[in-house]
C-alpha cells in the first residue's frame, strides 16, 4: 500500500516528541507538556484516522494472519532481520487505547510532575512508543527489540518521579524490581525466538526473523520441541500480564510510580502482554498451546481470585487498584485459551475496557494523593462531602470496574465467560465467581474512601476539586466506557477478522488432536 | 624457507616496526625534553602512524594471510584486531592524557609503558606460534605492571601492582610449563604444527599442558576461579589504566587463545571444552553476584568485566563458524562501552587527585550537573546490561544466537540468570545519578582544555555504541569478511 510509511510515523513522532521536549526543557517548564500534548494528540488522531478510513474486515478469515497496512525495509540482511510493521484489526485497536492513554498520561502529569520535566516527557513518550513498536512489530528481532525497550523508559519513570513509601521499600527497589523481572522473562523468550530462527534455517536454509516465515516453521515443529518454545514465550508473557505466581512485581511498580506511570503500567504495558499471546503465543504453537490450556486457564483461575482477595485487604489505594488489574487480566487470559470467538473477542474488549477504567481509576488515586497527601484508605473517609465532583466519579469507574452492565468491562467479561463455558465450564464457573469478589472489593474501595464520617486531617472541609481540565479526560473516558457498554459493535467488528484467524488456528490443533487420537 | 623478506612482507610488519619505532622515539625523547603534551602527542602521532599502515598492509595482503616467518602470520584476523587495539589504545591515550595532568611527579614515562604494552598487544594478535605467543604476552603484561604502580607514593597503587606482578608472573609460570608439556610431546610450537602431530602424543600429558595454558589464559582474562586479582588491582590503579587492563590487555589475550583454539584440536576435547564451560558458567555467575554488594564503582567494573568475559568464553567453546564473527563483534561492542565506562569514571576524575572519584555516592546528581558525561555514562552501563539500541544487546544477542545454534544450554541459562543479575548494580550505579541533588544546579561544569580530546574520544565512542546499537550491518559485514580465515 502506498500509505504504509504512515505505520513509521506513528512510531517516529512519539520518539521525536519526547526528544524535543526534553530539549526545550532549558527553555520552558510548559513547553515540553505542550509539545508532547500536541505530539500524542497527532499520533493518536492519525490512529484514529486509520481506523475510520481502513477496511479491518476481510472478507474470508484463514489461518493465515493479514495485515491491512504493511510496511517494510531491510535491516540486517545477513541475520534476516527486516524493520516490518504490519496493522490489523487487534494492533490498531490496541495502539490507538496507547494513544489515547498516552494523551491522558501526559494530561494527569501536568500539575503533578514539577521536576525535570523534559526528561520526564522524553521517557513518557518513548515508553508509549516502544509499546506501539510491540504492537506492529512483524518482525521476531523488531518485537523483542521494543520488547525491552519500553522497560529503561519505564524504569526511569518509576525510579525518578515515584513515590517512596515512607518507611518501606524505595522507589528504586521498585523500578529495579520491575526491570529484572521483565528482563529476565524477556531473555528467556529471546533464546525461544532464536531457536525458532535455527530450526527455521535448518528446514529451509533461509535465514529469517519474519513473522510470517517463522509461522510457518513453528506450526510443523515436533511437539516436544513445540512445547519447550511454547513455554519460553509463556513465561515472558506471564510475567509481564501478570500471572500468578509472577505478578509480584506489580503491586511494588504501582505503588512507587508516579500518576502516568501508572495509567501507562496498567493501561497499556499489561496488554501487550495479552497481545503478545494473542499474536505469537497462540498462532506459533497452537498444538502445545492447547495441550497447555488447562494448566494456563488455572493460572488465570488462581489470578482472578487471588488477585480478588488480595485487593480486599491492600488499605494503600493503588495498590489495591494494581491487584484488581491482576484480577482482571485472569480473565484475558481465561478468554485467551479458551479460544472460541466469543472469548477472544471478549478479551479485546476487556483488554480495551480495563485500560480505561484503571486507567481512570489511577488518575483519581493520584488527584486524591495531590490533595491528601496519603494513599491509605484508613486515613480517609468521608470524602464524599468533602468534593462535589471526584467521588462520584470514581463511584462510576469503581462500578465499571465490578462489571456493571452498560459498562465496557462487563460486556468483555460476559463475552469471556460466555465463550469459555462451551469448552471449559468448570473454569468458567470458578471466574465468574471474581465477579462477586470484583463487587466486593470495589464497594470496599468506595465506602472506606468516601462514605463515613469526614476527617479532620488539616487540609479543610472543602478540599479542591478537579479542574477543568481532570473533569474533561474523565468525562472522555467515562464516554468511552459507557459507548462501549452500550454499543460495541464497532470495537468487535474492527478486531473480528484478526480474533478469528486465532480461533482457526487454534481450532485447527485442537482438531488434529482429536484426530491423532486412534492413530496412536 | 627463504628468509629474505619481500617487500609485501615488510609491508605486513610495519604496524609493528612503527609501534616499536615510537616506543623508541618516545624514549630518545623524554632523556631530552620532559613536557607532557609533547610526549603524548608523539606517542599518539606514532600509534597513529601504525593504525593508518594497515591501509597499505591492507592492500598488500590483498585478501591473502602473510606468513612473517613461522612466528607470525598478518590475515584479515589480525589486521581487524590489530586495528582495534590501536584504536583502543589511542582512547586509552586520550584519557590518560587528561588524567595525568594532575600528577605530581614525572608523567611521561607513562606512554612509554602504554606504547610498549600496545606493541605486545599487537604482537599477540599476529602470533601463531607459542613463542610469538609468549613474547607479546610479557611485552604486554611486564609495562602494565608499572603502569598500574604509576603513582609511586601512593601506597595503594603499589601493592595494586605488587598483587598484579606476583599473581601475573605465577600465571605466566604455568603457562609456560603448558607449552612445554605440549613441546615435549610434539617437538613443535607453532600452533599449525602441534596440531598435525597431536596423534604422536600421549594425551594426557597433551591435557595437563593445555589445563595449565587455559589456567594462564583464565588469569589474564580474570575468568573464575583465577578472578581474584581484579577487583584489587583495578581499584588500586589510576583510571585509565584500569581502561587499559579492562579493553587491550584482555582482548589482546582473547584473540590469541581464541586462533589457538581454532588451529589447535587438542582445545577442543571435550575435557578442556567441558572445563571450559563451568569456567564461563561460574564468571558468569560468580562475577555478577560479587558486583552486588560493592558500593566502590571501579570494583563493581572489575567484576562486571569477569563476567563480561563470562559471556565471551560462550564464543571461545563453541569455537569455529559462527562463533568466530560472534567473537569478533562481542569484543568490539565490548571493547567500546567498557572504554567508554572508564573513560567516564577517568574524567570526573580528572584531572588526578589523591583519589578517584570511586564511590558510588560520588556519582548522586551527575546527570544534573554534568549531563553530557552521565548521558554518556548511561548509554555505556545499558549497553553492558544488553539493553536493545546499545551495542551490547547487538553483541550479546550474536553471542546468544550461536550458543542456540551449537545447544549450549547451560551456558544460555547462565548467560540469562547473569544478564537479570547484572541488570540490579548496572541500574544501581545509573539511577544514582540521576538521584537529585539538594542544589540545583543545572548548568554543566565547563570541561577544560585537557579534558576536550577525552571528551570528544567518549563522543565518539557513545555515537559509536548507538550506531552499532540500532544499524549493525556494516559492522557485522567488516567483522565477517575479516575473520574468513578462522570460520
Amino acid at each position: 500500500m502506498t500509505n504504509s510509511i504512515i505505520l513509521v510515523w506513528l512510531l517516529f513522532l512519539p520518539f521525536l516528541g519526547g526528544w524535543l521536549s526534553w530539549q526545550v526543557e532549558r527553555y520552558s517548564r510548559t513547553l515540553p507538556r505542550w509539545i508532547a500534548l500536541i505530539t500524542m494528540l497527532t499520533v493518536l488522531g492519525i490512529s484514529l484516522w486509520l481506523w475510520f478510513t481502513g477496511d479491518y474486515t476481510l472478507s474470508t478469515p484463514s489461518t493465515t494472519p493479514q495485515w491491512a497496512l504493511e510496511y517494510k525495509a531491510e535491516w540486517i540482511p545477513s541475520f534476516g532481520i527486516s524493520f516490518h510493521l504490519g496493522l490489523d484489526g487487534l494492533s490498531l485497536l490496541l495502539v490507538i487505547l496507547t494513544n489515547l492513554l498516552g494523551v491522558m498520561a501526559i494530561g494527569c502529569s501536568w500539575r503533578e510532575i514539577d521536576r525535570y520535566v523534559g526528561f520526564f516527557h522524553l521517557n513518557l513518550m518513548w515508553n508509549l512508543a516502544g509499546v506501539v513498536g510491540v504492537f506492529l512489530a512483524l518482525d521476531m528481532f523488531l518485537f523483542f527489540f521494543f520488547w525491552e525497550m519500553m522497560l529503561v523508559p519505564m524504569y526511569f519513570l518509576i525510579a525518578l518521579w515515584g513515590h517512596s513509601m515512607p518507611g518501606g521499600k524505595s522507589r528504586v527497589y521498585a523500578a529495579t524490581k520491575f526491570f529484572i523481572f521483565t528482563q529476565f522473562s524477556g531473555l528467556i523468550m529471546l533464546l525461544a525466538i532464536l531457536a525458532l530462527v535455527f530450526l527455521h534455517h535448518q528446514g529451509t536454509g533461509v535465514w529469517s526473523f519474519g513473522y510470517m516465515d517463522l509461522l510457518s516453521t513453528a506450526q510443523g515443529l515436533d511437539p516436544k520441541i513445540a512445547w519447550w518454545l511454547m513455554l519460553g514465550f509463556f513465561i515472558a508473557f506471564a510475567v509481564k500480564m501478570p500471572i500468578v505466581p509472577f505478578h509480584t512485581w506489580l503491586p511494588d511498580a504501582h505503588g512507587m510510580a508516579p500518576t502516568a506511570g501508572s495509567v501507562d503500567l496498567a493501561g497499556i504495558l499489561l496488554k501487550t502482554a495479552a497481545y503478545g499471546l494473542l499474536r505469537f503465543g497462540i498462532p506459533f504453537f497452537p498444538q502445545a498451546s492447547h495441550d497447555f490450556a488447562p494448566v494456563a486457564m488455572s493460572f488465570a483461575v488462581l489470578g482472578i481470585l487471588y488477585g480478588a482477595v488480595v485487593a480486599f485487604s491492600q488499605t494503600d489505594i493503588k495498590r489495591l487498584i494494581a491487584y484488581t488489574s491482576i484480577s482482571h487480566m485472569g480473565f484475558v487470559v481465561l478468554g485467551i485459551y479458551a479460544g472460541t470467538t466469543e472469548a477472544l473477542q471478549g478479551v479485546v474488549i476487556q483488554m480495551i475496557a480495563h485500560g480505561l477504567s484503571a486507567g481512570a481509576l489511577f488518575i483519581l488515586c493520584g488527584e486524591i494523593y495531590e490533595r491528601l497527601h496519603t494513599r491509605d484508605l484508613t486515613k480517609m473517609g468521608g470524602l464524599w462531602a468533602r468534593f462535589p465532583y471526584l467521588p462520584p466519579i470514581m463511584l462510576f469507574f469503581s462500578a465499571a470496574s465490578l462489571g456493571l452492565p452498560g459498562l465496557g468491562n462487563f460486556v468483555g467479561e460476559f463475552l469471556i465467560l460466555a465463550g469459555s463455558f462451551k469448552v471449559a465450564p468448570l473454569f468458567a464457573i470458578l471466574s465468574a465467581s471474581g465477579l462477586i469478589l470484583a463487587a466486593v472489593y470495589s464497594l470496599i474501595l468506595v465506602q472506606k474512601a468516601f462514605h463515613g464520617k469526614p476527617r479532620e486531617d488539616g487540609y479543610g472541609a472543602h478540599l479542591q476539586d478537579l479542574s477543568k481540565r481532570e473533569l474533561a479526560m474523565m468525562g472522555l473516558l467515562m464516554a468511552l466506557l459507557l459507548g462501549m457498554g452500550l454499543y460495541p459493535q464497532p470495537v468487535l467488528n474492527t478486531s473480528a477478522t484478526a480474533m478469528k484467524t486465532v480461533e482457526l488456528q487454534y481450532q485447527s490443533a485442537a482438531a488434529t488432536a482429536v484426530l491423532s487420537v486412534p492413530a496412536r | 624457507m627463504n628468509h629474505a623478506m619481500t617487500t609485501q612482507q615488510l609491508t605486513a610488519l610495519l604496524p609493528l616496526i612503527l609501534a616499536t619505532l615510537t616506543t623508541v622515539v618516545v624514549m630518545l625523547t623524554i632523556a631530552f625534553k620532559r613536557q607532557h603534551r609533547l610526549i603524548a602527542a608523539m606517542t599518539m602521532v606514532g600509534l597513529n602512524l601504525a593504525l593508518l599502515s594497515l591501509g597499505p598492509v591492507l592492500l598488500a595482503a590483498n585478501g591473502q594471510p602473510i606468513e612473517l616467518t613461522p612466528l607470525l602470520i598478518v590475515d584479515g584476523y589480525a589486521i581487524f584486531y590489530m586495528g582495534l587495539l590501536l584504536v583502543t589504545a589511542l582512547g586509552v591515550l586520550t584519557l590518560c592524557h587528561a588524567y595525568f595532568e594532575g600528577y605530581a611527579g614525572n608523567r611521561e614515562e607513562l606512554y612509554l609503558l602504554l606504547a610498549m604494552a600496545t606493541l605486545g598487544a599487537l604482537v599477540m594478535a599476529c602470533s601463531r606460534h607459542f613463542a610469538s605467543f609468549f613474547i607479546g604476552l610479557e611485552l604486554l603484561s611486564i609495562p602494565l605492571y608499572a603502569m598500574v604502580a604509576y603513582p609511586v607514593r601512593d601506597s595503594r597503587a603499589l601493592e595494586g601492582g605488587m598483587k598484579y606482578l606476583v599473581l601475573s608472573g605465577t600465571a605466566s609460570a604455568f603457562m609456560l610449563f603448558g607449552i612445554a608439556l605440549l613441546y615435549a610431546e610434539t617437538g613443535a610450537l607453532g600452533f599449525a604444527e602441534i596440531a598435525g602431530k597431536l596423534a604422536a602424543g600421549r594425551p594426557g600429558i597433551l591435557l595437563a599442558g593445555a589445563a595449565m595454558i587455559l589456567s594462564g589464559v583464565a588469569f589474564k582474562l580474570s575468568a573464575v576461579p583465577f578472578h581474584l586479582w581484579t577487583s584489587d588491582v583495578y581499584e588500586a590503579s589510576p583510571a585509565p589504566v584500569s581502561a587499559f587492563l579492562a579493553t587491550v590487555s584482555k582482548a589482546a589475550m582473547f584473540v590469541v587463545v581464541y586462533r589457538l583454539f581454532v588451529n589447535v584440536g587438542l582445545f577442543r576435547h571435550p575435557l578442556a571444552l567441558q572445563a571450559l564451560t563451568w569456567v564461563a558458567v561460574a564468571s558468569m555467575v560468580v562475577g555478577n553476584l560479587l558486583a552486588l554488594r560493592q558500593d566502590n564503582v571501579k570494583r563493581i567494573l572489575a567484576y562486571s568485566s569477569i563476567a563480561q568475559f563470562g559471556y565471551l568464553l560462550v564464543a571461545l567453546v563453541a569455537s569455529g563458524g559462527r562463533a568466530t564473527e560472534a567473537a569478533g563483534i562481542f569484543l568490539l561492542t565490548y571493547i567500546v562501552t567498557a572504554l567508554g565506562v572508564f573513560g567516564v569514571m577517568t574524567l570526573v576524575s580528572s584531572p588526578m587527585k589523591d583519589r578517584d572519584v570511586e564511590h558510588i555516592e560520588q556519582l548522586r546528581g551527575l546527570f544534573w550537573k554534568r549531563p553530557y558525561l552521565s548521558s554518556i555514562m548511561t548509554t555505556m552501563l545499558l549497553s553492558l546490561a544488553g539493553i536493545p539500541l546499545t551495542a551490547g544487546f547487538v553483541g550479546k544477542f550474536y553471542l546468544i544466537s550461536v550458543g542456540v545454534d551449537t545447544k549450549q544450554w547451560l551456558l544460555m541459562g547462565a548467560v540469562v540468570a547473569g544478564s537479570a543479575i547484572g541488570l540490579y548494580y548496572y541500574l544501581r550505579v545509573m539511577i544514582m545519578m540521576f538521584q537529585p541533588i539538594p542544589v540545583r544546579e543545572r548548568v554543566s561544569e565547563p570541561l577544560n582544555w585537557v579534558q576536550h580530546s577525552g571528551g570528544a574520544m567518549l563522543m565518539a565512542a557513545m555515537a559509536l555504541v548507538l550506531v552499532i546499537g540500532v544499524y549493525p550491518e556494516p559492522f557485522l559485514n567488516l567483522i565477517r569478511a575479516s575473520t574468513l580465515a578462522l570460520r
